[in-house]
């Protein structure tokens, strides 16, 4: 009895109620016309005529947007057989996530390899900090596509060049967190370490990297959307595989179910994504 | 320097000999204190009283080697004080513990960077000890966030310990307790003290604490070019109790003597007018000549 006064089934219930509204009014607004009836009588020379503009006014009229069933068909035939691959401009749709998340992967390590000991040194250091923050300022609201050319100029590979914008997002909201957490460091947790006589390697990993550690998550979760964000775009420019060239090309087949079937994919990795990383930001945050 | 020996010192020099301290910040004409002179014998506890601003956190600090003094000299055991060292543990006003990491592993990190070569099993039994010292053992696997203020403040006493450092440096521990917890644990402190023997430098803003704990203390005047003006003598007996010491017939003199400096004289020894080489007072004496009878009372009951 107490289950069904829950917050949480409430909302539950509300959120099942908005999608079946949604569906419902999809379903209506996708409904054939019924044309006939309502249509001015048409001379044989007129039908004829629209047949051959390819307007039969004998066969029913879509708007061309598909219904919720043909959605539930295709997700169930892209889902039933995730992993066929029947050359370059067909593969399955795990194939081509697969292919987004490694390179969404490789970017955002590479970003974190270079991020997080970068954003240590600033962080600790003043004059680093002021330093480079110029160089930061300018970097950062760079779309993450403008570097796509001189990408694909300088590195020669459309992958790559993926990689390499991947990366180039997600570098900063990492480098500012980690450099603001670790100055942010408490001076006592310091202190305390300095009367301890700690070494320096062994006071960064043990009392700057755990007390910065929520900060810098933050900055991984934030780099980590717009990473998601961005191989979309990115694979549509270079093309070839993945979940961005998946939509492009089904665009270009005129196929909107499979279109809309990525976009629900797109957003469900997201989510998936997010969640992770909301877990580990669960791990290392610590109570006052 | 050897003029303001404190009676009873070892033959040479004192333990902790402070000579001409001072703190200047830049741009500031005159000097938050300076020729502060004062020496701790092996063994004492010396509190130190002051209004806020005149610089006793930061003498504290350049004891404990965080701060570095504009001018003046700080003598350990015969070697100048520059920097922190493993040899002086500190107690930090907001206790200071690390909120990721378990009492144990508080102090765990201590005691490994004390003593780095030790077994897994030799650290853990020196965490139990102090842990035990303080009273927490049940409490060991907690994390800060989940002690109580005074608790956290007990575990902050117990990592200064467990390094058994040479002297103990406590900021203000108790400033944030309220007034039951603060002196359960003064009375704990008092007896690890008296336990190991440790020599400690304590600032306090509480005149009790000081004559209930301090051997000596040390009163500063007001800011700006503050100095150590008095230094104060506790005659009572060392085996104190919270619960008994106002009762001894010294104990309001002595306690008057502080509040009088604190109240009335200290802002008048401002802008260093009070002399570089403090006199030692012992304002609890005359209580015993006056009232012999008394105290003759108190130990026959």
């Amino acid at each position: 009895m107490n289950l069904f006064k829950t917050l949480n089934f409430k909302a539950t219930l509300v959120s099942v109620l908005l999608l079946l509204v949604f569906l419902a009014a999809w379903q209506l607004a996708t409904l054939p016309a019924t044309g006939g009836a309502a249509g001015p009588a048409v001379s044989a020379e007129q039908a004829e005529y629209l047949k051959m503009l390819g307007k039969d006014p004998g066969t029913a009229k879509t708007g061309g947007f598909p219904t919720p069933l043909q959605m539930g068909q295709t997700a169930w035939r892209h889902l039933s057989d995730p992993f066929y691959d029947k050359g370059p401009n067909d593969k399955g749709i795990a194939i081509q996530l697969g292919f987004s998340l490694a390179r969404v992967g490789l970017g955002f390590l590479l970003a974190c390899v270079v991020a997080i000991p970068l954003g240590f040194v600033i962080g600790m250091s003043p004059l680093l900090r002021r330093a480079l923050d110029p160089f930061i300022q300018v970097l950062k609201p760079i779309s993450p596509l403008a570097w796509m050319p001189l990408a694909l100029y300088t590195i020669k590979d459309s992958s790559t060049s993926g990689i390499f914008v991947i990366f180039i997002c997600s570098v900063w909201p990492m480098l500012i967190n980690t450099a603001f957490g670790v100055s942010a460091v408490k001076r006592e947790w310091l202190n305390v370490a300095k009367t301890l006589e700690v070494k320096p390697l062994r006071k960064a990993f043990l009392v700057i990297l755990p007390a910065a550690a929520p900060t810098i998550l933050t900055g991984m979760r934030i780099s980590m959307g717009i990473a998601w964000l961005v191989i979309v775009a990115a694979e549509m420019l270079v093309g070839g595989t993945g979940i961005g060239y998946f939509v492009w090309n089904e665009w270009n087949n005129l196929s909107l179910t499979n279109v809309i079937f990525a976009i629900v994919v797109i957003g469900v990795m997201g989510m998936l994504l997010d969640l992770m990383f909301a877990q580990l930001q669960k791990w290392v945050t610590y109570a006052e | 320097m050897l003029n303001n020996l404190a009676p009873g010192a070892a033959a040479g020099r004192p333990f902790l000999q402070v000579e001409g301290l001072a703190k200047a910040y830049p741009g500031s004409t005159e000097p938050v204190f300076d020729e502060v002179n004062f020496s701790i014998n092996r063994g004492e506890f010396v509190c130190i009283i002051g209004h806020s601003g005149c610089g006793k956190t930061t003498i504290l600090n350049v004891l404990a080697g965080l701060e570095t003094a504009s001018a003046g000299h700080v003598f350990m055991d015969g070697r100048e004080v520059a920097g922190p060292s493993l040899e002086r543990g500190v107690v930090f006003q907001g206790h200071a513990l690390m909120p990721w990491l378990t009492v144990r592993k508080n102090i765990a990190f201590a005691v490994r960077s004390k003593w780095p070569d030790w077994s897994s099993a030799q650290v853990d039994a020196q965490v139990q000890k102090y842990v035990a010292l303080v009273g927490l053992s049940g409490a060991i696997d907690k994390k800060p966030a989940a002690l109580s203020g005074g608790m956290k403040q007990r575990v902050g006493i117990a990592r200064a310990f467990a390094i058994e450092p040479k002297m103990l440096l406590l900021d203000e521990p108790f400033g944030a307790l309220d007034a039951l917890t603060r002196g359960t644990i003064q009375d704990e402190l008092l007896a690890i003290v008296r336990e190991t023997q440790q020599t400690v430098f304590m600032i306090t803003h509480d005149v009790d604490e000081a004559v209930l704990l301090a051997d000596k203390i040390l009163l500063m005047s007001n800011g700006p070019q503050a100095r150590v003006a008095e230094i104060v003598r506790n005659t009572m007996p060392r085996d104190r109790q919270r619960a008994t010491v106002h009762h001894d017939p010294q104990y309001y003199p002595l306690r008057n003597h502080l509040v009088d400096f604190l109240v009335a004289r200290s802002k008048d020894l401002s802008h260093g007018k009070a002399p570089a080489h403090p006199p030692t007072v012992e304002p609890g004496r005359g209580a015993l000549a006056d009232a012999p009878a008394s105290v003759t009372l108190k130990a026959v009951a």
